[in-house]
């Protein structure tokens, strides 16, 4: 191994979610300090719903992130319908994981195309690609847009969704919206199409690391992203009112931000952990598309989270389809549709609990946990945000990487680096309680 | 002529407003035909140049330290537009406003509290002088798309001062009042297209409460359909909780 010295000191790194910094440090060949600190600031979201209604806390915690604002939307909503004892009809439960598939499909798109593909085609940012990539910028953005498009039809708007709440959804979709939406997924198929072309062509860095892998899983043949355990590749499994003994959230001296670790000194969630996890149970076109890839559980290279969102589209796209002309076949049943308000009328019962809500969105598996007092207000809160979960996963890789690549530059190692924490999509902003900097350099 | 050099900069926020703009899909490659966006962290990993025609804020300053980079990035923009909710008027952010500072720290790092800066949540306006307002959580598209252009050629724009029940009225929604229901409408700035009601929920008040509310309409409504004062209250600080520092920077002067 060389004997150089390596400082690599990336402020406010770009093409990310939320604001964090890499710092890493060499003396002679050896690691010194490896970070990736987190500089947001902090919003106290679990402070701010105290004292507030079950029925209001969706609204407010969508509000942590805006790319993954169905997510919370959905792990709020589980939480409260948990405390309460609150069982959502089965039309419900399919709104909801034809939601999450759009969220994770307008997500992954944009992650793939805007943020790492710049990378990989050796540029800053998407916007040099308008002039020498122009159809694939195009591309992107019209996927995107369908997804988001869909989400109109189905919810209000993509961010901060609007009617879906406590108890289902304030409006339902009639014929003309489920044709309407139908159409806008039939005609993205031909944009997939070309979307999975262009990604067999990119070359990602090789590195691996062997780690725990942890997601929704359950028994039944259903890829699981609403409902399930809490499952790891290492084999364990615990219901989801035990999360708390899968995140082990701990503070470590070089950094605020809080850092997860269950079997091992680390795990990683998302598409990457949910592929490694439930392979298997993807939609059969994403299936052939993983077998081309040569995609093969375990995956230990983190990079390859991309591909990994790359197959979750394919599945996202197509399961929407199904659930889409299921409902066509037996129609949306329009009086299941919930009246909203404070509770106002007492039309939902309201009795003092703990519920917690456990749901995959895209950057993997999202708590909230709710104490609710037996006026339906929230007595204490809890979220447990993908990222600070992956943050102490993406330091080990870093410790690993950065000696296997010390016989590079420094800026193909800063590259490298940067390309290793956007791999992982994180999602910085999310970050309703975990941070700071001022540990650093003590 | 040059087009004119755009920044957009965070602040504590979900960075949904930017994503809106991610939405307009193709159309966002017209929107950039005419300016030219310098910095923009989120998507873009190149700095921008010293001087910016316009700077576009999203968030609210919430830490020392957003304050003087917010400061800094007035001295550095010609026209600088607070960007949804939380840049015009501190939004959810403010919430941790209607806590005792060292209490709502306490509750979300423990002990460790200390170690996390935060100050009181403002908005951008209450830093800084801000030229123009987008409001919204998230901002209305369309309305993003008339500020910019006012902007651009340096004519002022009008958030409508009128309550979103006038919008709501047009799209022929059934008033949730008479389901029954409190809705924000009554009192909240106008510009959505009643966007959450035609959607069946209620407004929550996000583009900030219109300059003269009908109070005496608003008393008839609530002694009318017997709403709770202490629900009008949780509802109005939940978005609107900064606007108490305005009064109180009014009364100063």
């Amino acid at each position: 191994m060389s004997k150089r010295n390596v400082s690599v000191n990336v402020e406010y790194l770009t093409r990310v979610e939320g604001h964090g910094n890499i710092v890493v440090d060499v003396k002679e060949g050896k690691l010194e300090t490896c970070q990736l600190q987190i500089v947001e600031s902090p919003r106290f979201f679990e402070g701010m719903i105290k004292g507030r209604s079950i029925f209001e806390a969706q609204h407010i915690t969508c509000r942590i992130c805006g790319i993954c604002s169905c997510g919370h939307t959905l792990a709020s909503i589980q939480a409260a319908e948990d405390a309460i004892g609150f069982k959502p009809s089965k039309q419900t439960t399919e709104l909801r994981k034809f939601l999450l598939h759009m969220e994770n499909l307008d997500s992954h798109i944009l992650h793939i195309y805007l943020l790492v593909a710049p990378d990989l085609l050796g540029v800053k940012s998407f916007v040099p690609l308008i002039d020498t990539h122009n159809n694939v910028v195009r591309r992107a953005l019209r996927m995107k847009k369908a997804a988001n498009d869909v989400c109109d039809i189905l919810v209000g708007r993509h961010v901060h969704p609007i009617s879906s709440i406590v108890g289902g959804f304030t409006k339902l979709p009639k014929e003309k919206d489920l044709d309407a939406m139908l159409q806008i997924l039939y005609d993205m198929r031909a944009d997939m199409a070309a979307t999975v072309e262009l990604a067999a062509t990119l070359k990602f860095p090789q590195f691996e690391r062997d780690t725990e892998f942890v997601g929704l899983v359950s028994d039944d043949a259903e890829y699981p992203m609403l409902i399930g355990d809490i499952g790891s590749t290492d084999g364990k499994r615990l219901n989801k009112k035990d999360y708390r003994q899968a995140t082990n959230e701990f503070i470590v001296p070089h950094s605020s931000a809080k850092h997860a670790k269950w079997n091992r000194d680390s795990y990683m969630v998302g598409a990457l952990a949910r592929v490694n996890l439930n392979a298997n149970k993807l939609h059969p076109k994403a299936k052939d598309l993983a077998a081309q890839l040569g995609v093969k559980p375990k995956i230990i290279n983190p990079y390859l989270n991309t591909v990994a969102q790359l197959i979750e589209c394919v599945h996202s796209l197509e399961d929407s389809i199904r659930i889409l002309e299921e409902f066509k076949k037996n129609g949306v049943n329009q009086e299941e549709a919930v009246l909203v308000g404070l509770n106002e009328q007492n039309r939902i019962k309201v009795k003092p609990g703990r519920g917690i809500g456990a749901v995959e969105v895209p950057r993997g598996i999202l708590f909230h946990d709710y104490d609710v007092n037996e006026k339906g207000i929230i007595e204490k809160a809890n979220c447990i945000i993908p990222t600070s979960q992956n943050v102490n996963s993406i330091e080990h890789d870093m410790k690993k990487l950065v000696p296997e690549i010390l016989d590079k530059t420094d800026e193909e190692i800063t590259l490298m680096l940067e390309m290793l924490v956007r791999a992982y999509d994180p999602c910085i902003s999310c970050s309703a309680h975990f941070l700071d900097v001022k540990f650093v350099g003590r | 002529m040059a087009k004119p050099k755009v920044g957009f900069f965070d602040f504590a926020c979900c960075e949904g407003c930017q994503l809106q703009v991610a939405n307009l899909g193709e159309m966002l490659l017209d929107v950039l035909g005419a300016i030219d966006v310098v910095e923009f962290r989120e998507v873009m990993s190149e700095k921008g140049p010293e001087k910016l025609d316009v700077a576009i804020i999203e968030g609210s300053i919430t830490d020392k330290h957003a304050i003087e980079r917010i400061k800094k990035i007035r001295e550095r923009a010609g026209v600088l537009i607070a960007y949804g909710a939380c840049a015009c008027i501190g939004g959810v952010n403010g919430m941790k406003n209607n806590f005792k500072l060292e209490d709502i720290r306490k509750e979300v790092y423990g002990d460790r509290f200390k170690y996390f800066d935060s100050v009181e949540t403002k908005a951008v306006h209450q830093v800084v002088k801000v030229d123009y307002f987008i409001n919204g959580c998230p901002v209305y598209i369309p309305e993003f798309v008339a500020v910019l252009k006012c902007a651009l050629q340096g004519i002022p724009y009008e958030v409508p001062d009128r309550a979103v029940c006038v919008e709501c009225k047009l799209n022929e929604n059934v008033c949730m009042y008479q389901k029954g229901v409190t809705c924000m409408g009554p009192i909240t700035k106008a510009g959505c297209n009643s966007w959450c009601i035609n959607n069946n929920n209620i407004c929550y008040g996000c583009r900030g409460m219109v300059s003269n509310p009908n109070e005496k309409g608003a008393k008839d409504i609530i002694e009318k359909y017997k709403v709770p004062m202490d629900l009008i209250v949780n509802k109005m600080n939940m978005y609107n909780k900064c606007r108490e520092i305005d009064k109180r920077e009014q009364k100063k002067r």
